[in-house]
């Protein structure tokens, strides 16, 4: 599938025609509550989804301009539309949350205007992260300590970063009126403290509403999977899994580390159909895994909690937490995760 | 609305515009002389709007104003009287302090008084306790009152309460310019143990960037050598350090507690007034306020304190591209009406086109002015808002997702219930709740927040019956039937409740509505297949109930209530609707032990057979509207019913159709003579009144003879049971049996429909 076949835009329905809209379940809500019936009523995940190709960045995209957001880990948040915000305002965006960042560390302490508070706030757009020309761009924020030493002054250093994104949101920008920008994947990086204030400057600003994303068993057995079938030039790391056993007084862990090719190798043989993945493949895969440690080991791990996956290509954790590793499939992992936090806000 | 009238109208707008006098109250009369005319007459127009000037007032500012006179001129030694008047005009100091505040001027004189030494201490500390502003208080007061404490004239005890009084009304001090020139001398004051804790209280207050010196540095981290770790010297240090880190370099503990205690206690109730007097009155009479009180217990991850965002219309992104402008220029440039101001219904329907939203669209259901606003808004995108947020907001609060959690269940109970109140003054649901329902009810235990979620389930908004039955009524349903009979009761009055709403909804939105021709439940013919859907729904499982519950009177009397709405729906709500029961509910409570559910039963019979009379009515005048005659099916089975019901009421012939017993059955229940034994003298729920009638009227009668009641002692029967409260009874009786006008006889038939 192209990526570029989406149409533009949907036509909008003039204003007049809203009461029968209403009717006929064409308003935004109407439509957003049709999605939510057909989730609610069928299986929540499509049985098949396509495995990460690595053409799907686009070509304008310096390989190198994305690497800043690799290797480091991320916390997934969910994030409901953002009401009238503009990708033009970025600057006065940069001002207003300093501002804001600065009022709420020193709470009940008078903050003065035009103060300098050694942070700097800074908002820029990821050009080229999306999925479809209709995705809204991806934007990324960054607070930097500004030094205090007039001698450092270029080298600021990152005291937190964050960035939202929407790669093939399509299912949700169907449903959204064009005053909210649709960006349901925020990943943040750094202090929680910091990530709470800026969240918060989100909500009062946009109107908008963070959810932490948590990535389930079921979900990470299909990341396995997925991220298993991505080809790869050289592995950079084994493949593993974690499990963990409800035990009291302290939980137990079983880690499972395969080398990438055998990995490679079990998924080709239960891998039929090309370029996809579907549900039965992602279970038969998971349950080899199970059946070969259970030959050795005696334990069923089908009876824990898969709580970790570990690919070359990326790691993530049932917290809710993503590790990117390999620039190629940066766009697949990120579709996957729009899905999912798409499914969450829905 | 004019910029002018708007300041006459707030008082925020008036505090904030600094050319209109602020200072006049009634104490400004005490200068009355000074001032020039102008002034005066301000002062006039601008109390007018407000209130009255009554006699009381008058007098109470007379009062006041002679106090401030006695106490301006110092006491008159020779006077016996003295201490009575003295106690008289401090009482009416008080009393005006506590009960309204006063205006700067009195603050400036008494201020002067209590610090100046010429009463005793005691009138001192009394006078300083009642300083309190009708809003603001001046600086000149503070800065001349501060000039006082360095004569000497007055006690240590008084020095303390001035620093604490100064602390606690920091805020409504107008200007800071001239006290901040004093922080050198306040700053000395630490010196002083007995004051030190207060001094640096206020130091904490007033300290900005350029007062933080490298020797006031030293001389505090002296002063913390000298008495040890004191919170109040920390809170100041900390916030040097936070001025200037590289002056201070003892490290100080990062975690932040409380440095200052009890300062403010004094004047508390006090500072809410002033802070009242100045934000304006609370927005609207209580009962109208949907929300609790803001106070939230603090455990937010993300610094909110309640789970509700707080009303604030000021957001950033509109502040956009209007850099440079000040907030009064702002408010009061484009027109839009501040949601901070909106205070009444009549202020809403002024502003309504120019009404600033809350910057977070969830604030509004703690609002009932923003709740009737959002009512008639056709702005889709507010709907959006509030539907995101409060999706998300239920779904992150719900206790049944997080395992083990239920030390929030009370604050997700609150939630439910603001929820419920607001979708209770809208008379409408919200989407959000609906695919709430759908996600958590599969996960629901039927237990926690019971009352609630029914009450949600109540409230879903009106959709086709066939789409939401998987997602909804059948998770329902399977807890309906393993809980327990209050549960099954519960459920049915939340149902019934569901009908009523879908049915108003229905009777006021269709009739205005054009009928569109587009897909099916757009058509009313659609709506009406949904509440008969819906309505046998709730028969089936009632039935089922029934049988589970093995008839349970308790169980009888909450399906009857849900029939009491269902056989009312023609007349009460102009819907072409007539549904009835299902036998499962009709026999059983035919055949109740229970007087008061046969009662309901009559009742509902003479519903069903008003409203069936009043659609066949109808059906004759109007012969067009063929698509909502009844089917002559539902004729016929009410008549069944009703030829039962007359059977086993009134002719003593029961179950003559329709019904055949085993004669065997019969004999071995003992009730050979079953045909006569069943009428209002027979039935079972009756027997008791039979009995009671008889012992009444025939006391002297040895043998109850049932059989007597006959003939005129049949109509006095009946009057007796009517007299008794079966209302339904009698409506049943009158209007489904026609009795002949001889009384003797016994010669009733029922009066049948078609």
């Amino acid at each position: 599938m192209d990526p570029y076949d989406t149409p533009e835009s949907t036509p909008r329905h003039g204003a007049s025609s809203r009461l029968k809209d209403y009717f006929i379940g064409a308003t935004p809500l109407r439509k957003r509550l049709e999605a939510v019936r057909k989730q609610a009523s069928f299986v929540p995940t499509p049985p098949r989804r396509k495995i990460p190709q690595c053409s799907q960045l686009q070509e304008d995209n310096d390989p190198q301009k994305f690497a800043f957001l690799l290797h480091k880990q991320w916390t997934l948040y969910s994030l409901t539309p953002l009401y009238k915000f503009s990708y033009t305002n970025l600057k006065e965006y940069s001002r207003l949350l300093s501002a804001f960042i600065a009022a709420e560390k020193q709470k009940g302490l008078a903050v003065e205007v035009g103060e300098d508070f050694n942070i700097k706030v800074t908002f820029s757009t990821l050009l080229g992260m999306k999925g479809t020309q209709r995705d809204p761009e991806a934007f990324l924020v960054q607070i930097l300590s500004k030094s205090q030493l007039p001698s450092e002054n270029r080298g600021q250093k990152v005291l937190w970063t964050g960035w939202f994104c929407c790669v093939f949101g399509d299912s949700l920008l169907e449903t959204v009126p064009e005053d909210f920008t649709c960006v349901p994947l925020f990943l943040a990086n750094g202090a929680e403290t910091n990530t709470a204030i800026v969240g918060t400057w989100f909500q009062e600003t946009f109107d908008c509403h963070f959810s932490s994303l948590a990535i389930n068993a079921f979900n990470l057995s299909w990341m396995a999977a997925m991220w298993t079938a991505c080809k790869m030039d050289q592995y950079m790391a084994t493949t593993e899994f974690l499990w963990s056993v409800p035990c009291s007084p302290q939980s137990l862990d079983i880690s499972y580390a395969i080398h990438p090719e055998d990995a490679k190798a079990l998924w080709d043989s239960v891998h039929k159909t090309p370029g996809e993945v579907t549900q039965e493949e992602v279970d038969l895969f998971m349950d080899c895994l199970y059946s070969h440690f259970h030959r050795h080991f005696k334990i069923h791990l089908s009876a824990t909690r898969l709580v970790r996956v570990s690919t070359s290509v990326a790691s993530a954790h049932t917290d809710g937490k993503i590790k990117i590793l390999c620039h190629k499939y940066l766009i697949g992992i990120l579709a996957y995760l729009t899905e999912l936090a798409i499914f969450q806000i829905d | 609305m004019s910029p002018q009238k708007r300041v006459k109208d707030s008082k925020a707008q008036k505090r904030t515009s600094q050319d209109s006098d602020s200072y006049k109250t009634n104490l400004l009369a005490l200068k009355e002389e000074d001032l020039n005319d102008s002034k005066c007459s301000l002062k006039h127009g601008q109390n007018d709007p407000v209130k009255d000037y009554g006699h009381a007032d008058d007098e109470a500012e007379d009062a006041l104003k002679r106090a401030v006179r006695y106490f301006e001129k110092g006491p008159v030694e020779t006077s016996r009287s003295r201490d009575k008047t003295l106690e008289k005009h401090l009482k009416t100091v008080e009393n005006v302090a506590w009960k309204s505040g006063l205006a700067p001027e009195g603050i400036d004189i008494l201020l002067n008084v209590a610090l100046s030494g010429k009463f005793g201490n005691v009138v001192n500390t009394r006078i300083l306790k009642c300083m309190i502003p009708t809003t603001l208080i001046s600086e000149d007061s503070v800065v001349k009152a501060v000039s006082w404490l360095c004569v000497g004239k007055c006690s240590g005890s008084t020095k303390v309460l001035f620093y604490r009084w100064l602390v606690a009304m920091f805020d409504f001090i107008d200007h800071k310019e001239q006290i901040n020139l004093l922080y050198g001398f306040f700053f000395a004051s630490l010196e002083d143990d007995a004051l030190c804790p207060y001094v640096c209280h206020l130091l904490y207050l007033l300290t900005r960037k350029e007062n933080v010196k490298p020797f006031r540095v030293r001389k505090l981290l002296g002063l913390q050598a000298k008495m040890g770790m004191q919170p109040h010297l920390q809170a100041l240090l900390s916030l040097y350090k936070f001025f200037a880190p590289t002056l201070i370099s003892v490290s100080l503990p990062a975690r932040k507690k409380i440095y200052f205690r009890n300062s403010e206690n004094l004047w508390e109730t006090a500072l809410l007034a002033v802070r009242q007097r100045i934000q304006g009155p609370p927005p609207e009479p209580v009962k109208l306020m949907l929300g609790p009180a803001n106070v939230h217990p603090v455990k937010r991850k993300w610094n909110s304190y309640s789970v509700i965002p707080m009303l604030n219309s000021s957001s950033c992104s509109k502040e956009c591209g209007k850099k440079g402008m000040a907030l009064s220029d702002y408010l009061r440039s484009n027109g839009s009406f501040p949601l901070e101001q909106l205070k009444s219904f009549p202020q809403l329907l002024k502003n309504i086109h120019s009404l600033e939203l809350p910057s977070q669209m969830g604030a509004v259901l703690n609002n009932s002015l923003l709740l009737h606003y959002i009512n008639i808004v056709k702005d889709e995108s507010i709907l959006l808002r509030l539907y995101h947020w409060l999706s998300q907001t239920l779904q992150e609060e719900c206790i049944w997702y997080k395992v083990n959690n239920y030390e929030h269940g009370k604050e997700f109970a609150n939630l439910l219930d603001t929820i419920i109140r607001a979708e209770y003054f809208l008379q409408e649901g919200f989407y959000s709740c609906e695919t709430f329902l759908y996600k958590s009810l599969p996960l629901w235990d039927g237990l926690c927040c019971r009352s609630q979620f029914l009450q949600l389930v109540s409230w879903i908004p009106f959709s086709s019956f066939s789409e939401v039955k998987p997602l909804l009524f059948d998770h329902l349903a399977q807890l309906f039937f393993i809980s327990t009979i209050y549960f099954k009761c519960s459920v049915l009055q939340s149902l019934k409740e569901l009908l009523q709403n879908w049915l108003l909804w229905l009777s006021t939105d269709i009739h205005m509505k054009p009928v569109m021709d587009s897909p099916l439940d757009t058509t009313l013919g659609g709506s009406m297949n949904t509440v008969s859907e819906l309505i046998d729904y709730i028969g089936w499982l009632s039935t089922t109930a029934m049988r589970l519950e093995s008839n349970n009177t308790f169980l009888l009397h909450f399906i009857l209530d849900f029939y009491e709405k269902v056989c009312d729906i023609y007349v009460n709500y102009n819907l072409p609707l007539v549904v009835l029961f299902p036998p499962g509910i009709f026999y059983p409570a035919l055949l109740s032990l229970d007087s008061s559910i046969l009662n309901q039963l009559c009742y509902i019979m003479d519903r069903y057979r008003k409203n069936l009379t009043a659609a066949k009515k109808n059906e004759l005048v109007q012969k067009t509207k063929s698509e909502f005659n009844f089917s002559t099916k539902t004729y016929k089975e009410f008549n069944h019913y009703l030829t039962v019901m007359v059977g086993c009421l009134w002719t003593s012939k029961p179950f003559q159709k329709g019904l055949y017993i085993d004669h065997e059955v019969i004999e071995k229940a003992g009730v050979a003579e079953y045909k006569s034994s069943l009428n209002l003298v027979h039935h079972p729920a009756l027997l008791s009144y039979t009995v009671s009638f008889l012992l009444q009227e025939w006391p002297e009668e040895r043998r109850v003879n049932m059989s007597s009641v006959r003939g005129k002692k049949w109509n006095w029967y009946l009057d007796y049971l009517f007299s008794e409260g079966l209302q339904g009874l009698k409506l049943f009786i009158r209007s489904s049996i026609h009795r002949s006008s001889t009384p003797l006889t016994r010669e009733h038939k029922p009066h049948h429909q078609h």
